[in-house]
């Protein structure tokens, strides 16, 4: 006879196959992706394209700001970087733009700035509160004469996970926002190589993963396929995190 | 439709009269079970989400260094719920299983494996259909009077004294019986309603909250809440109001009969439960 406790385990794992069949089924994902599609429509359609994400004082600080994701880029070509301070190093602009850009780190920290204070939440739930200085990349993308028929702005990064390059994308509407900025400075400080040294993107009205840090080349482009899996981003192609990282 | 029409009087072989309402119009019946999976959905999924980072804080920021006014985790071989200074162990239920290390074992998330991508694939998903068929759910009740007829109190249910009554027939389980059972009675309502323009608004905007994006459309929902943290705890309790909603409501339906009430909601006819016969 079964016992009522071996039917119960039965059942569960009977429950438990059925669940798995439907989550892992190729049309239920698609269905699903619906969602995200009526996320980032209805998000912008009542998100004015120049509506800023709330600034905070530095009485909100975070007392500890975490480190999450990379801690530090593992290629000897960016440890030589690290170890000169950056000195040497170029920021490359290319793509769909008129003009392709090589930029020092003293030539972004001539540019004209922008301080935001501003909170950074993780996909996972939390949120830190730190101070963030750098170049609007609107106005790096203006001089280097972008196309308008770039639709998507790819950050190329110098950090990997077991070996695959990190990468980030945003789109357009994103790109030119007045908060959108490559910051060198992070509460009062040169960005700490934890952080992202020497520069990390800064696109306010998004999840944390959009916040690609060691960020070496920035790249115009009409389609985010052929990109490296196509997601437009690290996480999105690894593990099918929404590329549209507003909620 | 009329959500409550005047009762049918059949008579069975045996001479017994019985009545029969009709007490549960279809909108309401489908919008219950759309909301019934849309709300284990959601709950499911966002435990995947809530596993991702089991620690809850008040204010604006929160994070790993910060104080957590609830962690759910695991210490060596063990699982523990802690809530402010006082803890509790857990292993076996949360915190730590034979089977997950997670906060929620895989037994009550969506999907049924650790998956932060997916559960937030589910939970926005369904996100859209809460909001959606509340915003329908309301809009009907008010215009078919569901909502003035049936949900809400009259003046004479919203006297103390009536209310204090019904809690003490509750308490006794003691549900009402003949025609007086064909309406819902005053705790019923207050509970529904609760649920609708209470537990549903408040989890729908304590998410909005915690967007990015909508915190620059709709800055004032943080200084609602308190910050996005504060916000991330209140959908968390949110969450736990449904959890207890569910219980008390699978509750009273077996004690009320659970075929008579399943009848109700599927069919919409629902038989007058007879007078006890040891009522006064």
């Amino acid at each position: 006879m079964i016992s009522r406790r071996n039917a119960l385990i039965g059942a569960g794992a009977l429950t438990l196959s059925g669940c798995d069949s439907v989550t892992r089924s190729p049309s239920v994902r698609k269905i699903l992706t619906l969602g995200e599609k009526a996320t980032l429509t209805g998000q912008r359609l009542v998100t004015d394209r120049n509506a800023l994400a709330p600034e905070f004082t530095r009485a909100d600080l975070s007392p500890r700001f975490r480190v999450n994701g990379n801690s530090t880029a593992s290629s000897a070509d960016y440890a030589a970087h690290a170890a000169s301070n950056f000195t040497d190093w170029k920021l490359e602009v290319g793509g769909k733009v008129a003009r392709p850009l090589s930029l020092s780190l003293a030539q972004l920290r001539a540019a004209p700035q922008r301080t935001q204070i501003t909170r950074h939440d993780c996909v996972e739930g939390w949120s830190a509160i730190a101070e963030w200085t750098g170049v609007p990349l609107a106005l790096i993308l203006r001089q280097a004469q972008i196309m308008p028929s770039a639709q998507y702005i790819v950050f190329h990064c110098a950090d990997d996970f077991s070996g695959v390059p990190y990468y980030e994308s945003i789109d357009m509407i994103d790109a030119l926002h007045p908060q959108t900025i490559l910051a060198h400075i992070m509460n009062g400080q040169p960005l700490p190589i934890g952080n992202g040294a020497p520069i990390r993107l800064r696109v306010e009205r998004a999840l944390g993963y959009k916040q690609a840090k060691y960020v070496m080349r920035i790249e115009a482009v009409e389609t985010l396929s052929g990109i490296h899996g196509g997601g437009g981003g690290f996480w999105e192609d690894r593990s099918g995190y929404q590329w549209f990282a507003g909620i | 439709m009329d959500a409550i029409a005047s009762p049918v009087t059949l008579q069975d072989s045996s001479g017994n009269t019985e009545d029969l309402v009709y007490r549960t119009a279809l909108p309401v019946r489908i919008w219950h079970w759309i909301n019934a999976i849309t709300i284990f959905v959601m709950l499911m999924s966002g435990a995947t989400i809530f596993n991702a980072h089991p620690r809850l804080y008040w204010g604006k920021f929160g994070a790993n260094y910060d104080h957590a006014w609830l962690v759910i985790g695991k210490r060596g071989a063990e699982g523990f719920v802690r809530l402010g200074e006082f803890e509790i162990v857990t292993t076996g239920f949360l915190g730590l299983t034979p089977y997950s290390s997670k906060a929620i074992p895989p037994l009550l998330t969506i999907p049924g494996y650790y998956s932060l991508a997916e559960g937030r694939q589910w939970h926005f998903f369904f996100a859209w259909v809460l909001m959606l068929s509340l915003v329908s759910f309301v809009v009907y009740s008010i215009f078919s009077r569901h909502l003035s007829r049936d949900l809400v109190l009259s003046s004479e249910e919203r006297k103390l004294s009536h209310l204090w009554h019904d809690i003490k027939e509750h308490a006794r389980l003691r549900f009402p019986t003949g025609a007086a059972a064909r309406a819902y009675n005053p705790l019923q309502k207050i509970a529904y309603l609760g649920v609708i323009f209470v537990l549903i608004p408040l989890v729908i905007l304590t998410g909005m909250t915690m967007s990015p994006t909508l915190n620059a459309a709709f800055p004032w929902l943080l200084d609602l809440f308190g910050g996005r943290q504060s916000a991330r705890s209140i959908h968390f309790l949110c969450a736990t109001g449904f959890c207890a909603f569910i219980l008390i409501h699978l509750l009273m339906v077996l004690l009320a009969g659970p075929c008579n009430e399943l009848r109700s909601i599927l069919t919409g006819w629902y038989r007058l439960p007879k007078p006890r016969k040891d009522s006064l």
